[in-house]
């Protein structure tokens, strides 16, 4: 791997001292072929996300209701003022931000305890890693079916568990708690998936070297697995926390957004396809895509968490 | 002696515990599936009337099976091309050098981080205007366009793996730039292509809002959303049989791919994101 | 089959680093060339400039007088041996070995048969339906070397070749590429940084320092006649022995004994601007058992007591400590000598009936014609002018 790296960083070295003068034959193969080879993937993912980006924008500035074609207008930002006066959409805000926030901080409890089980257990390490992986390949949909259905009266084991005659996904509280329950269920195994790598770069002599040195179980968890797996940790969370705030399939499923339950992608979907009124929508998903935007942000330039990707 | 048998006991509560937590939500919907609609109410973990009849209503019903054709169809297609330009894009982000890399890179983080639904507004409207919509290609497109981050990011991690001198090496050899890459590392990568293979198809096979976003009947509406529409309209009074069933039916390829490929999705899934 | 020549070639990065600075050497046709030197001295980069994996800054690369400095590496005709080997870990030994000529597009019948001739010559023939991984580390050397003699190059570029086996595959492995080399007669440029393969394998050696070439020649020449500190602590080993001396009126004053200026040493003290104090520098094998000598007009003696006896079995190797200070220079840390103490420490390579004994007096005898004298600062070799 090292060797790989330098090789890589003296000839992107090379690339940059090039610029100047006359490329070798070798050299402006390989560019030409870079561009080609990049060329297709940049392409569709130019065309599919930018045009409909601006597209996106636009539309958030006309009043568009696809049943009242002939309103259509410009109307600068009043799409906005609506949508950040609405006690719809900051209710839906909330109750993503409630629900990014305790899912992903479930998640990352369960999921380190997860990935020490499947590190190091010394019985059934390989049943662990199998069916942890049952979650993530179960179709979303399929498994909110799953969960509904257990909470619904009538049909439900957990349902019959709860006192007579309550119907939890009902109410607003206990439907949101099983929300979480549903997307911790389904995305733990992920999450546990990428602490393990990271406790994989924790070198084991090191552990071994502070318990010779004295530390507890707990003190070599917290003095030296955690701090060396802090970049992992990090992107783990950036990952998850992206990926819960744009949650849609689970609540379509299991409220579709009543009693208060809707997340921003819902309320977004219902003002979309279910309303039609694309000038309201496209202010919502633009809203959306700046307060992912400024998560990201904050990960990677509060937190520093490594731009996955980045060649450090 | 002591310490180990407890510790080994200790590992045995905790395997017990994972397997209930990941299997439990997925037996019951099983169980449903498998129950006789009498007996749905009854509130048992183990149907006591076993039943096939749930699976016959679902394969003899057209839309879902249309949907099971559109779900298999348009993941394959799109699973193919986002492998194809998705290798030839990570390898030369692996190893060559040309101008705008890390634009690339840039522009492929920024998708992979992208909330889906900021797309469905424009989309469904840029769709519209071009016929795409509800048709195989209108799901297609984006979903290349949200594998590809995936692949690219994973098998540049399978690519920065094979050695850099086996590529000198074919250079030395006399060959093209393209002849290393298809002669050489094309063959090495192929087991993390496969994995890659898998994941994208995953993710094309579990999406939900472009396929309830961009369709609008059988014509192209995947599996996922062919179920949350089978609420209350179809053969039974009582869809929950159906979409048990259903539910059941387009989970079982996954798992058993998951299963089948456990060793190679979990290095997939972790290298991208770790080694970055 | 080539001569090639590198006409003032410099490697300079974007940041400003050089990494060869003004390579200017020409290698014959038929032609062992070895360049060795301490990790990051650029040998390498020059050996990969040479190939075409690395682009040359200035100066001009020339093959049989064709400039080839814009050409590709599939272009140049020749071959590299790796130190990793690089074989294809999916294609069989045969495969690998016919790699080359499948990519130059040559007929079955032709390649089948090269194939089996280079398999014959490194003695591969019941290996080649055998993965790499199958194979020890000598044999994947020698698939390596078959994939490079299997197209008749014009030449062999070979990094560090040798450097992945053990100790006494390394030693045999260096007698077959030699003997390869030999009867094969292609142009080879080999790079490596002991200078053990560089003293037996090559026909000359280039010996380099951080980018700069310090001294081009024979093995033997190099070895009586350093140019530098640098050469003279890189070549050899044991490492030639540094004393610190003085020159006073007709005599150099060292810890092991006064010496008179006569001959080379009297005319290395007359040139210009010679210092003081000056480095000296005297080789194991200077010494003898004094008392094995019998005529030992010709040179000087010194007593001492033994620290460490190492018997070698055709020689003795004795260390001493001398009661001054050590040499400090870095162009003797950079050629990767013992990490120099506090004190100075001599070693003497005796006849194995030499008598010495660990912690006890012997009296030692030395050539003080073999005597170099070194400037302290620049390391120049003063007896070489």
């Amino acid at each position: 791997m090292n060797g790989a790296a330098s090789g890589r960083a003296s000839a992107s070295r090379g690339a940059s001292r090039a610029k100047g003068r006359a490329l070798t034959e070798g050299q402006r193969a390989e560019r030409r072929l870079g561009l080609w080879l990049c060329a297709p993937a940049a392409i569709i993912m130019v065309v599919v996300t930018g045009w409909p980006i601006v597209y996106s924008v636009l539309l958030s500035l006309q009043r568009y209701d696809l049943r009242f074609p002939e309103d259509k207008a410009w109307i600068g930002l009043s799409n906005y003022a609506t949508v950040l006066s609405s006690e719809v959409w900051w209710n839906a805000f909330w109750v993503t931000l409630l629900i990014t926030v305790v899912s992903v901080a479930i998640e990352l409890v369960l999921g380190m305890l997860l990935a020490f089980a499947m590190y190091r257990a010394i019985v059934g390490r390989g049943l662990i890693r199998t069916v942890v992986l049952i979650p993530y390949g179960i179709v979303t949909v399929a498994a909110a079916y799953g969960w509904k259905y257990a909470w619904t009266p009538g049909t439900g084991w957990l349902a019959g568990l709860l006192p007579g005659g309550s119907a939890p996904l009902t109410e607003r509280g206990p439907a949101i708690a099983i929300i979480i329950l549903a997307e911790v269920w389904k995305t733990t195994p992920f999450m546990a998936l990428l602490l393990m790598a990271g406790l994989a770069v924790v070198p084991e002599e090191l552990l071994r070297a502070a318990s010779v040195d004295g530390a507890s179980l707990w003190q070599r968890f917290t003095r030296v697995t955690l701090p060396l797996m802090k970049p992992a940790i990090l992107v783990a969370l950036l990952f998850r926390t992206l990926d819960a705030f744009r949650i849609f399939d689970n609540i379509y499923v299991l409220t579709n957004g009543s009693q208060g339950t809707g997340s921003v992608s819902i309320s977004a979907y219902h003002n979309l396809i279910g309303g039609l009124n694309l000038g309201i929508g496209s202010t919502m998903s633009v809203l959306i895509l700046v307060t992912v935007a400024i998560i990201a942000v904050v990960f990677i330039l509060g937190f520093g968490t490594a731009a996955p990707g980045s060649e450090r | 002696m002591e310490a180990g048998r407890r510790s080994v006991s200790g590992w045995t509560v905790a395997n017990v515990v994972v397997v209930l937590y990941a299997m439990v939500p997925v037996l019951w919907i099983a169980s449903l599936s498998f129950k006789d609609p009498s007996t749905f109410t009854d509130g048992s973990f183990i149907p006591r009337k076993w039943t096939l009849g749930n699976y016959a209503g679902i394969f003899t019903n057209a839309d879902f099976v249309r949907g099971l054709v559109n779900s298999i169809g348009i993941g394959l297609i799109s699973t193919f091309v986002a492998i194809v330009f998705g290798t030839m894009a990570a390898y030369a982000v692996a190893r060559l050098t040309f101008p705008g890399k890390r634009l690339l890179i840039g522009v492929s983080l920024l998708i992979a981080m992208f909330p889906q639904i900021s797309l469905v507004s424009p989309l469904f409207q840029i769709e519209r205007a071009l016929g795409l919509f509800n048709t195989w290609a209108g799901l297609i497109l984006p979903y290349i366009t949200f594998a590809l981050p995936l692949t690219i990011y994973t098998l540049s991690a399978f690519f920065r793996e094979i050695p850099w001198e086996l590529e000198k090496a074919a250079k030395m050899d006399g060959a093209t730039p393209f002849q290393a890459f298809w002669q050489v590392i094309v063959p090495l990568a192929a087991p993390g292509m496969v994995t890659t293979a898998i994941l994208a198809f995953i993710f094309c096979w579990n999406d939900f809002l472009f396929a309830i976003s961009l369709t609008s009947s059988d014509a192209a509406r995947t599996a996922p959303a062919t179920i949350s529409f089978f609420t209350g309209s179809t053969q039974f009074e009582d869809p929950t049989g159906s979409i048990s069933a259903a539910a059941v039916v387009i989970t079982i390829p996954i798992v058993i791919f998951v299963l089948f490929f456990q060793r190679r999705i979990v290095a997939g899934l972790t290298s991208g994101a770790v080694k970055g | 089959m080539a001569e090639i020549v590198l006409d003032h070639i410099t490697k300079r990065y974007a940041d400003g680093t050089v990494a060869v600075d003004d390579f200017d050497v020409r290698i014959a046709d038929h032609e062992f060339v070895i360049l060795v030197g301490p990790s990051g001295c650029g040998k390498s980069t020059t050996l990969n400039m040479i190939a075409g994996l690395e682009d040359i800054t200035e100066g001009e690369l020339r093959v049989d007088g064709r400039r080839m400095n814009e050409k590709a590496p599939r272009d140049r005709d020749m071959a590299m041996v790796f130190q990793s080997y690089a074989l294809y870990p999916h294609m069989t030994v045969r495969e690998n070995i016919a790699f080359p000529l499948k990519l130059a597009k040559m007929g079955r019948e032709e390649t089948q048969e090269r194939v089996e001739r280079a398999a014959g010559l490194l003695d591969l023939a019941p290996y080649l339906d055998r993965k790499p991984a199958a194979l020890s580390g000598g044999q994947r050397q020698r698939v390596a070397m078959g994939r490079a003699i299997v197209r008749d190059p014009k030449a062999f570029l070979m990094d560090e070749p040798l450097s992945n086996l053990d100790a006494k595959l390394r030693v045999q492995m260096r007698t077959s590429i030699s003997r390869l080399q030999k009867s094969l007669g292609t142009t080879t440029v080999y790079v490596t940084h002991d200078q053990t393969e560089a003293m037996t394998l090559g026909d000359r050696i280039v010996i380099m320092r951080a980018g700069l070439i310090q001294q081009i020649g024979p093995p033997q020449e190099l070895y009586d006649h350093p140019r530098n500190l640098f050469v003279a602590g890189f070549i050899g080993s044991p490492s030639m022995n540094v004393v610190p001396a003085r020159l006073e009126e007709g005599l150099l004053r060292t810890p092991i004994g006064d010496i008179p200026l006569r001959g080379r040493l009297g005319r290395a003290a007359e040139g210009p601007d010679v210092p003081r104090d000056v480095i000296a520098g005297i080789r194991p094998e200077s010494f003898e058992d004094a008392s094995l000598v019998h005529d030992a007009e010709e040179g000087g003696t010194f007593t001492g007591t033994v620290d460490l006896l190492e018997s070698m079995g055709p020689e003795k190797l004795a260390y001493f400590t001398l009661d001054t200070g050590a040499v400090r220079s870095e162009h003797l840390s950079e050629a990767g000598g013992e990490e120099a103490g506090e004190e100075c420490r001599l070693v003497a390579q005796l006849d194995p009936k030499s008598g010495a004994r660990r912690g006890q007096p012997v009296r030692l005898w030395y050539d003080t014609q073999a005597v170099h004298l070194f400037h302290p600062k620049t390391g120049e070799n003063l007896t070489e002018r």
